[in-house]
């Protein structure tokens, strides 16, 4: 697996000179208004407040990836699951939904998670007829399952279906959500994990596609849980409000004094807030990544990457290894899911696409350069602007192009169709990275 | 008479969609265990590959419409399969030439492989979006229904109608066509049994001197052509969107991985089983079971998961036959 990760060495100050031309990218956004930036310190904020947000995703998906050789290809999955623990903790809760199903729902969700452990008790436990067993146990399960379910769930999409519909949260601040979201995606992981991590490299890889899809559709389905495609707005934020700013003569004074309008000036106001708490999770997560990458336990997991049989006569145990750092990776791609939702204030689960939240995340690490977590930073927030970025310059590319052809059908063709370019962009960029400098941008030491 | 209504309404719900979307899975899933078992790394482009010569094809098909042709009572898209074909089989081995080629003579890891075939996926799901859009196109201009389900009323008398369309058939008929044909190519001609030679062990075929590069191309030929047959018979059945090829992805791999990657019978079998579990767990049997026991009126629906789920059933599928059989039901390969 593993057969070019040795590293040659590379100059100490690769890492600190493309963070300056990162730097360097969005100073110019902010300032510079021409064919290529947008000169808006809020448009500037806004790609890095979600390049921060993607880099904590990369930097899950490293984890996995980097530290131990796990193809996880249902990233979307875990950043969806951590986007539900913003609606259940910090949504005020909704009247008349726990009286209208509430216990049922709790009851038949509890007879569910009891059939799958009767059921693996029973696999452990019996020995003669334990296939039949089994099966008599799940579906006699299921069918109380679904029983209990089934009503639950049209009496609580039946409570004021227009408004909610759904069974609403607990009305915690937003900021405890995301650590939840993290639990949430490490549970799904560990079960995951149980079931799949037996298996060969790309068969995990097909394998966690197919839960990622699953959990989106869960998300785009069960109208009981988050209103599914009726999408939640309006969720809690972290931050104050553009609006109370702009009614605050202080903040107008103070703006103005920036040479900002009030409008412009509470925009970047709180983007700078959100900044801030992001870089907070961020270099929180990467200095214990960085100290568990340096401690035996880090150095463990690279060898067992690298040679996964060797380490097993070493005597250490490559199954449990493999858990723990997939259920670590997903908790953060989890916390990561419940920021985006909080930074959104919005919940829409038909946008949860795998090319935009699997693959994509896939290319920030790879270029970043897997194994190192100042790469993946690097790498997700390059990738983030260029992606941002590719809507604008490639129409622009194409516009330059196709310049010297005839007005027609051909070139209107191919302007109509330039925006798709981005993703043909990324592809290149993922494909000449892989190619020329397979460990990366900023290589793993 | 019950029990003949309960057999129709089976006949038009499950058994018919089930044995075309089977044969449909079955094909692309034949592409992927070529490609497993000869180049031996899993193509997570192999969607995309079929959604662009899908739209390549389209592309010949409004060509050949434009010039006043068509192909009597059978779409039109079939005369522009061949053409779509062509195109798809150089596109991919170009990308062959400018990408795999060289992580082959590096010996990299199947995994590499995978990453670099992801960056393929998303330059040719690009390449797919800039030539025909993102929309849905329909392109079957044949005979609609074979047997519509009033006429079928009319002539039995059953209350039940049963609906077969022309796409149904034809995806049924040709994909025994390709794939009668793909069998007697790997097992009769010299090409053939040089690709499964290779295919067992790669050092005694080149030893016995068959060159690695002619089977090579062989095999991206070949996928080309079964990726883009089945996703021109999956855009005739359904219709045609650049994203639906990607999902297809998850019970396209389903179906290869169960039969056992590498094996191309398996792959057959792999993807009817996934189509007919499918489309069996997630049709309410309310009508079927009303039928049989007149008697007894259900609750529900009797649908064991909702269609939204799909992807579910294949992946059950999928982790249950590799807890119990790691290489597959007929023996695959592992690398």
């Amino acid at each position: 697996m593993s057969t070019n990760r040795q590293a040659s060495p590379t100059s100490r100050w690769r890492a600190p000179v493309l963070f300056a031309i990162l730097a360097l990218l969005f100073i110019l956004e902010g300032t510079q208004r021409n064919a290529m930036f947008s000169g808006s310190w809020n448009t500037s904020l806004a790609i890095l407040n979600m390049g921060l947000i993607s880099a904590i995703i990369a930097l899950g998906v490293n984890m996995q990836w980097g530290y131990a050789g796990l193809f996880n290809a249902g990233v979307v999955g875990f950043l969806a699951i951590g986007a539900l623990a913003p609606i259940l903790i910090s949504l005020p809760p909704v009247e008349g939904a726990w009286a209208a199903g509430g216990v049922r729902l709790l009851a038949a969700l509890l007879a569910g998670l009891g059939t799958l452990a009767l059921a693996t008790l029973a696999w452990r436990r019996l020995h003669r007829g334990r296939g039949l067993a089994v099966i008599a146990i799940l579906i006699v399960g299921f069918v109380v399952y679904r029983g209990l379910f089934d009503p639950a769930v049209t009496a609580i999409e039946a409570n004021n279906p227009a408004r909610h519909g759904n069974i609403g949260g607990l009305g915690l601040p937003v900021m405890l959500s995301w650590v939840v979201g993290g639990i949430f995606a490490a549970a799904v992981a560990w079960a995951v994990g149980k079931v799949a991590l037996g298996l060969r490299s790309d068969y995990l890889a097909i394998a966690t596609l197919g839960i990622g899809e699953i959990i989106v559709a869960v998300l785009r389905n069960e109208e009981w849980l988050a209103r599914g495609v009726k999408n939640i707005t309006g969720i809690p934020r972290p931050v104050p409000y553009e609006v109370q700013l702009q009614r605050n003569p202080e903040f107008v004074e103070f703006a103005q004094s920036w040479g900002f309008t009030a409008a412009t000036g509470s925009g970047i106001w709180v983007k700078l807030g959100y900044m801030t708490l992001f870089l907070v999770v961020l270099l929180l997560l990467i200095l214990l990544a960085q100290l568990a990458l340096q401690s035996p336990w880090g150095r463990m997991m690279r060898a067992i990457r690298d040679n996964e049989t060797a380490a097993a006569a070493m005597g250490k145990n490559v199954t449990a290894r493999h858990l723990q750092v997939f259920i670590i990776g997903s908790a953060v791609i989890g916390i990561g899911g419940a920021m985006m939702v909080t930074l959104d204030g919005l919940l829409a689960p038909s946008s949860y696409n795998p090319l935009r939240y699997t693959f994509l995340i896939w290319v920030m690490v790879i270029v970043g350069g897997s194994g190192n977590n100042w790469g993946a930073v690097l790498g997700a927030v390059l990738i983030w602007f260029l992606w941002i970025k590719a809507e604008v310059w490639g129409p622009a590319l194409i516009a330059l192009l196709t310049l010297p052809l005839p007005d027609g059908g051909l070139k209107s063709h191919l302007l109509s169709g330039a925006p798709h370019m981005r993703f043909i962009a990324m592809g290149a960029v993922l494909l000449l990275v892989l190619r020329f400098a397979p460990r990366g941008l900023v290589p793993e030491r | 008479m019950d029990i003949l209504n309960a057999l129709v309404a089976f006949l038009n719900f499950v058994f018919i969609p089930a044995a075309a979307y089977g044969a449909q899975l079955a094909l692309g899933a034949l592409g992927v265990t070529l490609i497993y078992g000869i180049l031996r790394f899993s193509n997570f482009a192999h969607g995309d590959t079929m959604a662009i010569g899908t739209a390549i094809t389209i592309l010949f098909t409004w060509g050949l419409q434009m010039l006043g042709l068509s192909f009597g009572p059978l779409p039109t898209a079939l005369l522009a399969l061949p053409f779509g074909i062509a195109c798809t089989a150089a596109l991919v081995l170009l990308t062959d030439r400018g990408v795999y080629r060289f992580y082959r003579v590096q010996k990299a890891a199947p995994i590499i492989f995978v990453m670099a075939s992801v960056g393929v996926m998303f330059v040719t799901n690009g390449l797919t979006r800039l030539l025909i859009g993102v929309d849905e196109q329909r392109f079957d201009d044949g005979v609609r229904f074979i047997i519509n389900a009033r006429d079928f009323r009319e002539w039995t008398g059953l209350s039940e109608g049963l609906a077969l369309r022309g796409t149904q058939v034809l995806t049924v008929v040709i994909a025994v066509i390709v794939v009668w044909a793909l069998f007697w190519f790997l097992n009769r001609t010299k090409s053939g049994k040089a690709m499964r030679a290779y295919s067992d062990n790669e050092d005694l075929a080149l030893l016995s001197g068959i060159d690695p590069d002619r089977v090579v191309r062989m095999t991206w030929i070949i996928a080309a052509a079964l990726a883009t047959i089945a996703g021109v018979l999956y855009g005739l059945d359904k219709s045609f969107r650049p994203f639906n090829y990607f999902q297809m992805l998850l019970p396209i791999f389903a179906a290869a991985i169960v039969g056992g990657l590498g094996n191309p019978v398996g792959a057959i079998a792999g993807g009817f089983i996934v189509a007919f579990s499918e489309v069996a767990v997630t049709y309410p049997w309310r009508k079927v079971a009303g039928y049989l026991f007149p008697g007894w009126q259900p609750d529900g629906l009797l649908q064991l998961l909702g269609t939204e789920y799909k992807f579910a059933v294949s992946f059950v599928i999928l982790i249950v036959v590799l807890l119990f059989r790691p290489t597959g039901l007929f023996r695959g390969k592992s690398v």
